[in-house]
């Protein structure tokens, strides 16, 4: 199936977005990395789901408005396009930078939020437990960091370097990821308090050699989200959908049948 | 010509074998590298270096600021400012600068320059800049939103030392219910405002603005680098509808003056490579995380200054004379090379860094001698 690249226009912020598929609304919220390729797990779920993956106002192509400081924000500004997108509620799946910004979203408001699925995601803090500084990595570290098979790092840096449009791109989701995770460094002091509220079904999905959020995290997410499924993927790191996508698959679409 | 004595005040007793092992000198080298003890003697050389630059007739002393870095002992540079004060009589006092974003109440600095400009009785220069991206990875504050505060901290401060308090300061970045410095500035209505940076369009335009024409001093640049940029604040301002001053045109630089050029390159060999080499560099991650600059400004900085973010290459004496980073040779080179400056710029502030990287106290001295008796009231 091939995703169809459209500008979706939210309160005026235009931004790109991929759908496929029909059935269920589902949601993706990317992470900090950009607006990914159209990966085997978006085809998957699109065999089964309706699909939408959105590029985040400031990255990438996307508009970058002003009045987009946080991820806070950006929570506010994704509840805003689940009421003016869709009519009922929507499964929001989200990695990393996008699990905070669902989880962000959860702690305000579920009524359009069916399920939870969070993917490694960052938001919260394990004091003495950092995540790796993703800031300070060449940018062979951050791609090698980023998972536990290495073939999957050697791929990416095999690529051909990116031509002029593409390098905008980058630097700007670079700009982006900095904006939203710089300090405090990936995550809210304010949101671990609230997590309680989420009273949707959560499914927090974590690699168990993620070298960018240590495995640890997840513990935290289980003790505060009431009910969370916790799931550790062995052999994974900081991408489980992309990693192991097989397995990782399976178990998100048996939460998103149940729900 | 007016000439400024600036310093970095480098760690010179590092390890440097042991610190190439480390990413950069810079925010990650453990602290464990610094003895404070070594450190004391080196503020003493520092101190008397600058101290020294009243009686050989230097217009201004220059101190500045950096953190968390064996490239720099002063990341207060108001302390060392203080200091200075004491030891000299009619010298101005140049604070190159302080790094306004990276502070959480820009207050402190408008009441700390306040304090220096009192105590002084009105010596002091007020630099602002925005700090290099390794400030951003020290201090923890988010580079994305540097202009803004940079920008919000400078009306800030101007505001405070020009306007009768108490007053409300209503930013984004920064909000104050009371501002009404005490002590206020001595000189009026406020101490001169210089602006070093490594150069870019943004910072041109801005400082070279007719309500502000700020003195821009170019650091740390090649020749062709320093001429491009002095004429293109000089452009920008008749763009404004007015003729620059050559008082607003600076030029910070490695300077090293001996008997004979053979001398003076074999005499500041290992400090100028040491700068370059060892001091200074750190990668492009440190350097210009994003958002420090606007994404234009970043790719053409990648192109330009390929050897300032990696380590991949070490610089020479030869190169970094050849390209004018740095001014070496006798009385006559230095000279002529700062005249083929100030011909095709206009230029008539020169911000001179007589010690750099490991070179020791006694070179430093006769440097600065050598300059002052020789080439400096030839460019008067």
């Amino acid at each position: 199936m091939t995703a169809q690249t459209e500008t979706l226009v939210t309160r005026g912020t235009r931004v790109r977005v991929r759908r496929a598929g029909s059935g269920k609304p589902v949601l993706f919220l990317h992470g900090a990395g950009g607006w990914p390729a159209w990966l085997p797990f978006f085809e998957r779920l699109s065999q089964r789901f309706a699909l939408m993956v959105p590029e985040h106002p400031s990255f990438g192509a996307s508009d970058d408005p002003h009045w987009l400081r946080d991820v806070a924000d950006l929570a506010m500004y994704y509840l805003d396009l689940l009421d003016s997108a869709y009519s009922s509620p929507v499964h929001v799946i989200g990695h990393s930078l996008g699990g905070w910004t669902a989880a962000e979203a959860a702690i305000r408001n579920t009524r359009r939020i069916a399920s939870l699925t969070l993917l490694a995601p960052t938001g919260i803090r394990v004091k003495g437990i950092p995540p790796g500084d993703n800031f300070i990595w060449s940018p062979e570290e951050a791609i090698r960091n980023r998972y536990y098979n290495q073939s999957f790092a050697d791929a990416l840096l095999q690529a051909p370097p990116p031509d002029e449009a593409q390098l905008d791109i980058d630097l700007q989701n670079r700009v982006a990821a900095v904006k939203f995770g710089w300090e405090p460094r990936w995550f809210n002091p304010a949101l671990e308090k609230w997590l309680h509220r989420i009273a949707v079904p959560t499914h927090v999905v974590w690699g168990v050699q993620d070298k960018i959020l240590p495995s640890a995290y997840a513990a935290l997410w289980s003790e505060r989200v009431a009910g969370a499924q916790i799931s550790m993927v062995e052999a994974c790191g900081h991408s489980p959908h992309i990693e192991q996508c097989d397995l990782v698959t399976e178990k998100v679409i048996a939460l998103l049948d149940r729900a | 010509m007016k000439f400024t004595c600036f310093h970095l005040m480098p760690y010179r007793p590092l390890d440097l074998k042991a610190a190439a092992e480390h990413r950069s000198a810079w925010v990650v080298l453990p602290n464990s590298f610094y003895d404070p003890k070594k450190g004391a003697a080196e503020y003493d050389s520092y101190l008397d270096q600058l101290t020294s630059a009243e009686k050989l007739g230097f217009d201004v002393i220059g101190v500045n600021e950096h953190h968390q870095t064996a490239y720099g002992m002063m990341p207060a540079p108001n302390l060392i400012a203080s200091a200075l004060i004491q030891r000299t009589k009619t010298i101005k006092i140049a604070i190159l600068g302080r790094a306004l974003p990276i502070v959480g109440n820009p207050i402190n600095i408008a009441e700390e320059f306040a304090m220096l400009d009192v105590l002084s009785k009105g010596r002091i220069i007020a630099g602002f800049v925005r700090g290099i991206g390794a400030e951003y990875h020290s201090t923890g504050v988010n580079p994305a939103f540097s202009h803004e505060r940079f920008h919000e901290a400078h009306d800030l401060i101007i505001k405070a030392w020009t306007t009768v308090g108490p007053f409300e300061f209503e930013g984004n970045h920064f909000r104050n219910r009371y501002v009404n410095l005490w002590p206020r500035p001595y000189q009026t209505p406020h101490p001169p405002v210089w602006i070093p940076s490594m150069g870019s369009r943004e910072t041109i335009d801005w400082a070279s603005a007719p309500e502000r024409k700020y003195p821009f001093l170019v650091t740390f640049s090649s020749e062709a680098a320093v001429v491009r940029y002095l004429n293109m604040y000089r452009d920008t301002a008749q763009g404004h509808g007015y003729t620059a001053e050559g008082s607003q045109l600076g030029w910070a630089v490695p300077l090293y003056v001996a008997d004979t050029d053979a001398r003076a390159r074999e005499e500041a060999k290992a400090g100028i490579e040491t700068l370059f080499n060892n001091f200074l560099p750190m990668p492009w991650e440190m350097l210009l995380p994003p958002g420090y600059t606007s994404n234009a400004s970043l790719k053409a900085t990648m192109k330009i200054r390929t050897a300032l973010g990696s380590r991949a290459r070490n610089q020479t004496i030869d190169e970094l004379m050849a390209n004018g980073t740095a001014v070496i040779g006798s009385p006559r080179t230095v000279l002529e090379k700062i005249e083929r400056v100030r011909e095709q710029t206009g230029l008539e502030n020169l911000i001179v860094m007589p010690q750099f990287g490991v070179m020791p106290d006694e070179f430093a001295k006769r440097n600065m001698e050598l300059f002052a008796s020789e080439v400096m009231p030839k460019l008067r």
